[in-house]
């Protein structure tokens, strides 16, 4: 909410500033903000639409009796699957991460699905496709989930 | 024909939650209001930052942004990147298109990987969220970790890819 603010200020301020100084080159740049908008708008009602069915199935109890403290690797592979899957707001993740590591799932299994849900979007991989070609997208989903399990096995030696 | 094309993904799923409205009433419910939520949480975070993206790409000339963020602009470079990726709100999909625009105005490519990465790894108001609820050990290994991961795969990414490989599949400015 607060970032939401603070980012409709900032582009206020800009947008003005810009009005002011030129007002052909404002309203090239609202027209090409509008075209961004208009063609990324059917992948991301998409991407809300499936985030709202998967959210609704898979709930933070489920979840920890899926990862808990004894589903070692198994565990470590369904929080890669789930987060890649799913797709949250980052605000949500860690406040999640923490209602399911109260619920008994393990801190390492934990850490890899906040980071999946961050870093790897199946969801979204569409539009990635169609932003930086076939190749490049599974190439940084792909090093995005060897990071996250890199950091699982991290937090699993550090601080468990 | 093309517009409906475009919404494809988006009836496939429509589908599916009228199957889960047939099996599970509450379920779709709860679906659908979940959806509302994250829609309006995007429609909330999506005009700013495409508007700050338009002005971008009208005032910054290409010189100067290749200046700043282009191939061999080292530490600089680095910082300027981590900067824009954690200061800006939203989920990893509103990232796409600013950093097609970085691209075309002449961003190396390690750095735009760079920006994907730390942009799904540090935000300056999430990590606030991070450090209370896990703690400052887990937060500093995961923000410490992370960046060094992403700028190490840049690195490797911009062996195999190249600013015009990447630029050839880009629709988000076609009409």
């Amino acid at each position: 909410m607060i970032s939401g603010m603070v980012l409709y200020t900032v582009a206020t301020l800009y947008l003005v500033f810009s009005f002011y100084r030129d007002k052909h080159k404002t309203m090239a740049a609202l027209r090409s903000s509008w075209k961004m908008f208009y063609n990324v708008l059917p992948d991301l009602l998409a991407i809300m639409l499936f985030v709202g069915l998967i959210l609704s199935l898979l709930t933070p109890s489920l979840i920890s009796s899926i990862i808990g403290e004894n589903s070692g690797l198994l565990g470590v592979a369904y929080s890669t699957f789930i987060g890649s899957i799913a797709l949250i707001p980052s605000f949500i993740v860690f406040p999640l991460g923490k209602t399911l590591v109260q619920n008994g799932a393990a801190l390492p299994q934990v850490a890899v699905l906040m980071s999946t849900l961050m870093s790897v979007g199946l969801v979204s991989l569409p539009l990635e496709q169609k932003t930086f070609g076939k190749s490049f997208a599974y190439a940084r989903n792909g090093a995005a989930i060897l990071m996250s399990l890199l950091f699982g096995v991290i937090v699993w030696m550090v601080l468990s | 024909m093309t517009r409906l094309k475009k919404y494809r993904l988006f009836l496939f799923l429509l589908f599916g939650l009228l199957l889960l409205a047939i099996l599970d009433q509450k379920l779709a419910i709860q679906s659908v209001e979940l959806t509302g939520k994250s829609l309006l949480d995007m429609l909330l975070l999506l005009p700013p930052v495409f508007i700050l993206v338009g002005l971008l790409d009208q005032w910054i000339k290409k010189e100067t942004l290749i200046k700043y963020m282009g191939r061999g602009s080292g530490v600089k470079g680095i910082l300027i990147t981590l900067f824009l990726a954690t200061v800006a709100a939203g989920p990893l999909y509103i990232a796409f298109p600013i950093a097609v625009l970085l691209l075309k105005k002449g961003a190396g490519v390690r750095n735009i990987v760079f920006f994907l990465g730390a942009w799904s790894t540090v935000k300056f108001p999430v990590l606030i969220y991070e450090f209370t609820s896990f703690g400052a050990e887990f937060t500093l290994l995961h923000i410490t970790f992370g960046l060094l991961f992403f700028y190490l795969t840049g690195m490797l990414f911009e062996k195999i890819y190249t600013q015009e490989k990447l630029l050839q599949h880009d629709n988000t400015m076609k009409t």
